[in-house]
Formats: C-alpha cells, sequence, structure tokens
C-alpha cells in the first residue's frame, strides 16, 4: 500500500477517535484503508508552455461564445420573421439562427469553464467530511422549550371556550369555500344523455355541409359527418349555433357514416333496420376518453383511435374488439326521407362520449 | 394471413365505384388485353374475374367495376403489378411506361362501368388561392390527419398495416386515392366530398409539402416519437458524453513527479 504523501483532514478524525478509545483500533480490519493514490502533476503544473497553451486554448474558447453571442444579437435583427420570412436551405432562418448562435455561446462558456477547471484550477484531493443533518442537541431542546412556554402562555389547555370557538370558526372558513367552488360552473344534469340529434335531422358532411344521399356513398366509403342543424340559420339569418354552443353540441353530435356490404353486417338484436342498404352511422366520440375516431379500415370495418388504440367493430354494433374503451360506440338509428337524403331517426339512444361518469 | 390480405385486397379493388363509363377506341383495349393476359392475369383471371384460393379466399380480387381510376393508382404509382404478397401492396418503381398504363385502365374499365381517369381540370392545382388552401386545410385535418398524419407524413394502422406518407404523390394520385379507396383507405365520393373540394384538399397538401420549415429540422413532422427520440439519444447522449468528459482522468506528467 501506498503511504500518504499529504496530509489529510480526515486523519485528525481518526487520530481523535483512536485518542478517545471508544472505537476498536482498525488493526484487524480485513480491507486495509488504500487512502488515496499518490498525486501527480499535470503537464499544465510542470511545464510553463503547457500551461500557456491551456490558458490560450480557455481564451479562445470565451472569445468565440463572446463572437456568437454578438452574431445573436446581429441574426436577430438581419432575419426578417413574420408575413414573408427569410429562408435557407429550407429552414426559417431566423429561428436555426437565434438557436445555434444562442447554443453556441453558452455551450462554449461551459466548455471553457471545464477546459480550465481540468488544465489550470487546482486538482489536489481534497476530503470534506460529513456531518449530521440534525440541529445540535442544544437547538433542539431550546426549541421545545419555546413551544411549551407558548402553549402554557397562552393558556390554550385552561381556556375550553376560546379553544373551541377558535376550531368552530377555521372549520366555518371552509364553508364559503365550498359554496363558491360549487357555483364555478352548472351541473351537466341531463344535457349529458341528449345531443340535437332528433327525428328527421338530416346527416350532412363535415365542412361543406353537404347532405347526403344512400346512392352517393360508395361500399368502403367513410364520411365524417354532422347534423344539418349547424348549417342552418335562424329566421334573422345568423346561425343557430356558433361561437362556444356550437363547439359544445358538435363535441357530442359529430358522426362518421359508413358503408359496408349489407352481408358483412351482424346488427344486434333490435337494430337491424338502424341501417339504410348498408349504410351505418355511429358516433365519432370515443366512449374511452372522448378522442375524436375517423381511423377507418375499410376492409376490416374496423374502426381505430387513435388516442389509445382502442378499436370499434363497426360490423358488429361497434363492439369494442381491443383497447381501453369500456362500451361499444353509440350507433345512430338511420333512414331516408321523402326528398332520398339520410335522416336520423331518433336522437343517439344512449349517451355518446367518454365512460367516466355514472350511466344508471 | 395470405389469404386474409388477399381478401382485403379484394374488397379493395372490388368496391363498386361510380358509374362513369371511360369510352376508349377497341385498339387501345385489345392492346390492355394483351398486357393484361402477360402481367395480371395470373392472379386477377384471364378476364379480370378474380381467383379464389382453394380455402375460398381471394388470391386475386375481380376487377369489374373497380374503374380506370383505379388502375391508373395501383399501375401508376407502382403498386401493382404485387413484388410479394404482404400485408399492404407498397409504393415502389412504376414498371409500365404511361402509355400501357392507359391501355391496361381502359381494358379494365371496358369489364364494367367503373370511376374514370380524373382529367387534369379536375386535380390541377395551377391557379387555388390561398382560400381554397385553407378550405382544403379544413377538409383535411377533418378526414385524412387522423390516418396521413397532419403534414401528411403518414401513419401506422393495425397488424404492419401503414397509411403511407404523401410526399412526392402526383395530385392524380392523390385524387384518385380518395376516389377508388385503395387498400384500407376508405373511398371519398365525388357526390359528397365533391371535386372542387378534392382539388382544394389537394392544394392544400402540396402548400404543406412545399412550405419552408420555418421552426428548423421537423424530424420527419412525426410529432413526440422523433422529437422524443432525439432529446433523448441526440441530447441526453451529450449531456452524458460531457459528464463523462469532465470526469475522466486527465493526462499526468511524470516529469513533475520526479522533480
Amino acid at each position: 500500500m501506498t503511504t500518504h504523501q499529504e496530509p489529510e483532514p480526515g486523519n485528525d478524525e481518526a487520530v481523535a477517535t483512536a485518542a478517545h478509545g471508544t472505537a476498536p483500533a482498525v488493526v484487524g480490519d480485513p480491507i486495509a484503508d488504500p487512502g488515496l493514490p499518490p498525486h501527480e502533476p499535470r503537464p499544465t503544473d510542470v511545464d510553463p508552455h503547457a500551461e500557456r497553451r491551456a490558458e490560450r486554448q480557455v481564451a479562445t474558447l470565451f472569445g468565440l461564445s463572446t463572437v456568437f453571442a454578438i452574431l445573436f444579437v446581429v441574426s436577430y435583427f438581419a432575419f426578417d420573421v413574420g408575413k414573408k420570412p427569410t429562408v435557407i436551405a429550407g429552414y426559417g432562418a431566423s429561428n436555426v439562427a437565434l438557436g445555434v448562435t444562442l447554443g453556441l455561446a453558452l455551450l462554449l462558456i461551459g466548455v471553457g469553464a471545464i477546459q480550465w477547471a481540468r488544465k489550470l484550477m487546482s486538482d489536489v484531493e481534497i476530503v470534506e467530511m460529513r456531518h449530521p443533518a440534525s440541529s445540535s442537541e442544544q437547538d433542539r431542546e431550546d426549541a421545545v422549550a419555546a413551544l411549551g412556554q407558548g402553549i402554557s402562555d397562552s393558556g390554550i389547555a385552561r381556556r375550553p371556550l376560546l379553544r373551541n370557538s377558535l376550531i368552530g370558526a377555521l372549520a366555518a372558513l371552509g364553508l364559503p369555500a365550498i359554496v363558491a367552488l360549487r357555483d364555478l360552473g352548472p351541473l351537466p344534469r341531463g344535457d349529458l344523455a341528449v345531443t340535437v340529434w332528433k327525428k328527421g335531422m338530416r346527416l350532412v358532411n363535415d365542412v361543406a355541409g353537404t347532405p347526403i344521399k344512400p346512392e352517393d356513398v360508395e361500399i368502403g366509403q367513410l364520411i365524417n359527418g354532422e347534423p344539418a342543424v349547424f348549417y342552418e340559420d335562424k329566421p334573422d339569418g345568423e346561425p343557430k349555433f356558433e361561437g362556444t354552443r356550437l363547439n359544445d353540441a358538435k363535441t357530442k353530435a359529430a358522426i362518421i357514416i359508413v358503408r359496408m356490404q349489407p352481408g358483412d353486417i351482424t346488427p344486434p338484436k333490435g337494430r337491424e333496420n338502424w341501417g339504410v342498404e348498408g349504410i351505418l352511422c355511429y358516433s365519432k366520440i370515443c366512449t374511452h376518453v372522448g378522442c375524436p375516431i375517423s381511423l377507418w379500415e375499410q376492409q376490416t370495418h374496423h374502426l381505430l383511435c387513435p388516442c389509445h388504440q382502442s378499436t370499434f367493430d363497426l360490423a358488429d354494433g361497434g363492439k369494442v374488439i381491443f383497447g381501453p374503451a369500456a362500451r361499444s360506440l353509440p350507433q345512430l338509428p338511420i333512414m331516408v326521407d321523402s326528398e332520398g337524403y339520410l335522416v336520423a331517426q331518433s336522437d343517439f339512444t344512449e349517451p355518446v362520449g367518454p365512460s367516466y361518469w355514472e350511466r344508471g | 394471413m395470405l389469404g386474409l390480405v388477399l381478401t382485403g385486397g379484394a374488397f379493395a379493388l372490388f368496391s363498386p365505384a361510380q358509374a362513369e363509363t371511360g369510352q376508349a377506341d377497341q385498339s387501345t383495349v385489345a392492346q390492355g388485353r394483351t398486357l393484361f393476359l402477360v402481367g395480371c392475369a395470373s392472379c386477377h383471371g384471364r378476364n379480370g374475374e378474380g381467383i379464389l384460393t382453394e380455402r375460398g379466399t381471394q388470391y386475386g380480387p375481380p376487377l369489374a367495376g373497380v374503374g380506370a381510376a383505379s388502375v391508373d393508382f395501383q399501375v401508376g404509382t407502382g403498386r401493382m403489378p404485387l413484388a410479394r404478397p404482404g400485408v399492404q401492396a407498397e409504393r415502389k418503381r412504376v414498371l409500365y411506361n404511361p402509355d400501357e398504363i392507359k391501355a391496361l385502365a381502359a381494358y379494365v374499365a371496358s369489364l364494367a362501368p367503373g370511376p374514370s381517369i380524373p382529367t387534369a381540370s379536375q386535380y390541377s392545382v395551377s391557379g387555388t388561392d390561398s382560400a381554397a388552401v385553407a378550405r382544403g386545410g379544413q377538409f383535411w385535418r377533418t378526414n385524412c390527419t387522423a390516418c396521413h398524419n397532419f403534414a401528411a407524413a403518414g401513419g401506422a394502422l393495425p397488424g404492419g398495416k401503414y397509411a403511407p406518407s404523401l410526399s412526392g404523390v402526383t395530385p392524380k394520385h392523390m385524387y384518385e386515392a380518395m376516389l377508388t379507396g385503395p387498400q384500407q383507405m376508405p373511398v371519398f365520393s365525388d357526390q359528397v366530398v365533391k371535386p372542387s373540394e378534392k382539388r382544394d384538399i389537394i392544394a392544400y397538401v402540396k402548400r404543406l409539402q412545399s412550405a419552408p420549415n420555418y421552426g428548423g429540422n421537423a424530424l420527419g413532422n412525426m410529432g413526440p416519437v422523433t422529437e422524443g427520440m432525439a432529446a433523448w439519444i441526440v441530447g441526453i447522449g451529450a449531456c452524458v458524453a460531457f459528464a463523462v468528459w469532465i470526469a475522466s482522468h486527465s493526462v499526468r506528467s511524470k516529469k513533475g513527479a520526479k522533480a
């Protein structure tokens, strides 16, 4: 084993313990403390040329950092953003230049600092002893005494009237919080169970509002649909639904319309006449957590939710065949009106959307 | 698996399409039939009637009624002829020249009415204004992003299938894909998504693809997957490299020890 060439702070403590005689002697220790390896100097410690070279390196890194900081300011003003951004090699010049210059300015300071520490700062091994995390005995006793003094001075134990009325006052403070928070928004009440769909309302293509005839729909077709009412105006020319009311209604009423070979469909009991010639209509809102679904594989008749991979078989009543969704996709019963367009037979017969509330 | 795949393919190709008859002269049809007998009949049957496997599944689907548009898409993007059976026909080198594809399409269209190849005036996006592009974006986000990704970079489907990236796809082939619904893709008929709306969608995709990456490298526009990979592998990798450098032993001099 090597002998220590330098005094270590740790040794003082070891000597002190041995002097008290409370710890057993380390003679019997099967693995002797190897101590620290001998300190070997770096080239920069002994060679003045190497030292100056390292100094120049670090200064160069810091200097480059300064250059990049200045380039950051230059590119901030040089490159246009907004309607006609400057583009270099297919990238927005401003973003890329700002990111690269600021990143390099920061990085070079860090690299320079590490180089400085490794080459030039003192690298003599130093031992720092741990100390207990708790306060001293004296401090702890003082704190307990101060607390006891406070309790006895306030007389809270002797005056139950004050104590009980204080507890009562603090408890009553909870009431305003409960009342105010409860009033933050209206309770959903029956809204969760109904949508704007009703008997005779036309199914239209989303965005355009085109009404749909059965003969317009091919086998294997997918239509992202909405109720026609979102595209209708009130007598005064204003839309019947707009703003947040439109969004609220849309989140429940969005549908997908698909057409399959009628022979491929196995309708659940009681839903035999819910489709038109192989055209079926389902809620677009996943029954898991309510993502809109339209990832439809026309050959397998599977509808996949992109959020958590719940998969519904639309040829089989929207049954869940994979994933976390707990119940089938609600189906909208449809028929054809006197003008030949697809319309709803009624509203959805069950609540649409995620299944997180009680559906008694 | 093979049977399943081919059955799937059969449905895609067999989906009845818009009844439009593309009139083509008899010599083109005859030329198409010759090409068909050599390159397609081994799977699709000598008269495009389809071939069943022993288990009753589709070996090659019947082609009556798929229309010229379907042939132009499948052969024009290299998906047909299939290199090998698989979960999905992939886009690859096109094996027929434009005249041959036209002849094949004319022959298949002569079997039964089906959607014809769209004309340039239907799919050409030259002259579409920003309003059309914006409208196309609305349709795109409503109907297409679920599978093809918000930036048309494509995405995964169950069982090894995928929605392909639209990078480098011609407007004509995009139009035909919407019209015919190849493989797992649903049909978007002209009666529901009107030809002008289809053109707006194509204009939006083309604008999207030609737009510069204002924010820097988009990492394939695949969202958190590639961004996370970059952060973990490149970002954390660099941090680890720096930590190793900081803690590594630096060069020591024997000269000093003796001195």
